[in-house]
């Protein structure tokens, strides 16, 4: 029986269209995907994000710990701010993609993908260093809503005491909003906008649910599922866990190069082999447009001159854009860009070219 | 959900507009509220022939692909062409504006399995 997050029943009262995802059981969407697409883009998006996960690491220990479990420089964050990484395993591959948040000198959240939470619990179980560090599995005792687009910063300022102006990107206050207590307000996503994620006590979630919408309802906001939310993320060229990032694939395949600090004292878990597999490493991530209307999906096989050279690991007509795009994995000396390709669409090509950097910023 | 009488259809969620030995098919206010809004349709040439039981095109959301079937041999004398830039009208009006092609039938021997709109609504409900 799949999990619920704290706002099951706002999502079904608003007509949601509800999945099982990660064990839970989520909105997919709410008016339709391309409406809460477009939204977040020119105005706000709420989503409820409660079903990722969170992991407390605290303790005299703690930075130590995570400076060895997390690929990127832990250290060089400062508290209140959040720093984007790795938990790779022995062989170089990716355990999870995770944002880590300092609370306090000694004091560390790590959240980590609601598909993943099973196997990073037991990651960091099995990994944690000796030393005087405290580990908790938190994922149950928060919720975490995330206000997206433009206008996000408008909607949240009459909810909170937080001067939210002061908070920098990748940085994050703490605070009431909302009437909520004891909240985590950072300002950080996932969809390629301005915009926050706040981790918010669960009993708290509802009353935070509610208050932003009738907040942003001058603004324009709109609930927004995990339809979008992919759609979105894939926009801006961010990876998805289980598509652009495995258990087999190292991070620098997946161009995340610069959250491994492959050079801090000591490394990190994985960071030698990381190293080690760097000349053998065949395929690299690159992003992909499509000229014409074919509509790059998942899996899907990328041909030079009739030979595959790659596959798809996430595509989709984008909404902002109006064409497909795909992120894939290329051969190495194929992935340039201006490089023309053919993507097989279930059998009819569609003529596609490799570019650099975010689609959204490249083609909008 | 409207399934307007006087057509009829599969269990694969299509409908058949049929007159003589001509049909126009389209797939059903069900399938496109599935699916969601339609941002592409892959349409066969014309003059393309299809055995019953084959994928005839494709339906495509931001989301999903949907494969629409031909339940009887077909081939394909006019495809819709009003939906190139303007696939949304598969969303907005799927009995009408949104058809996606007419066929010539070839072997009539399947039409005999498909539903009424009664029979389909009541599928539709068990769903």
């Amino acid at each position: 029986m799949a999990s619920r997050t704290p706002l099951f029943e706002r999502h079904v009262a608003a007509g949601a269209r509800m999945v099982e995802f990660a064990g839970f059981e989520m909105p997919i969407q709410y008016a339709g995907i391309k409406e809460e697409h477009l939204a977040v883009r020119s105005a706000a998006g709420l989503f409820d994000v409660s079903h990722m996960g969170e992991l407390r690491v605290s303790g005299p220990d703690a930075l130590k710990a995570l400076q060895w479990l997390v690929s990127n420089d832990v250290a060089a964050l400062e508290v209140g701010e959040a720093g984007y990484g790795c938990l790779c395993n022995h062989e170089g591959g990716v355990v999870d993609d995770v944002f880590t948040y300092r609370l306090a000198e000694d004091d560390f959240m790590v959240c980590v993908n609601a598909a993943n939470r099973v196997k990073d619990a037991a990651w960091f179980a099995a990994n944690l260093p000796e030393g005087d560090i405290t580990y908790r599995d938190e994922g149950d005792a928060w919720a975490q809503l995330a206000v997206q687009g433009p206008k996000a910063e408008a909607i949240l300022e009459g909810l909170t005491s937080i001067v939210l102006a002061n908070v920098e990107r990748r940085h994050f206050a703490l605070g009431t909003v909302a009437g909520v207590d004891g909240c985590i307000v950072a300002r950080t996503g996932y969809t390629g906008e301005d915009g926050f994620e706040i981790f918010a006590p669960a009993a708290g979630a509802v009353a935070l649910w509610d208050a932003i919408l009738v907040a942003g309802e001058a603004h324009g906001i709109v609930p927004v599922g995990l339809g979008a939310r992919d759609t979105l993320r894939l926009e801006a060229g961010n990876c998805l866990y289980g598509h652009e990032l495995t258990d087999e694939t190292t991070p620098l395949q997946a161009r995340l190069g610069w959250v491994c600090a492959l050079d801090k004292p000591g490394g990190f878990l994985g960071s030698s082999a990381i190293e080690a597999r760097k000349p053998t490493n065949t395929h690299r991530l690159a992003s992909l447009v499509v000229h014409g209307k074919r509509i790059p999906r998942d899996g899907m096989p990328i041909l030079a001159d009739g030979e595959v050279v790659g596959h798809v690991t996430s595509g989709t007509r984008a909404p902002s854009l109006e064409r497909g795009i795909a992120l894939a994995y290329l051969l190495k000396g194929h992935g340039r860009p201006g490089t023309r390709l053919v993507i097989d669409c279930r059998g009819r090509p569609a003529e596609a070219e490799v570019i650099s950097g975010p689609f959204l910023r490249q083609l909008a | 959900m409207e399934f307007p009488a006087g057509l009829v259809y599969t269990d694969h969620d299509e409908w058949l507009r049929i007159e003589g030995d001509v049909a126009v098919l389209g797939i059903s206010a069900f399938a496109q509220d599935a699916l969601g809004e339609i941002v592409h349709v892959e349409l066969p040439e014309v003059g393309a022939t299809f055995s019953a039981g084959d994928a005839i095109c494709e339906v495509e959301s931001v989301k999903a692909v949907a494969e629409v079937y031909t339940p009887v041999d077909v081939e394909v004398v006019e495809v819709n062409e009003e939906l190139d830039g303007s696939e949304e009208l598969v969303n907005e009006d799927p009995y009408g504006k949104g058809w996606l092609l007419k066929v010539r039938i070839t072997d009539d021997s399947g039409l005999s399995g498909l539903l009424d709109a009664d029979a389909y609504a009541a599928k539709v409900a068990e769903a």
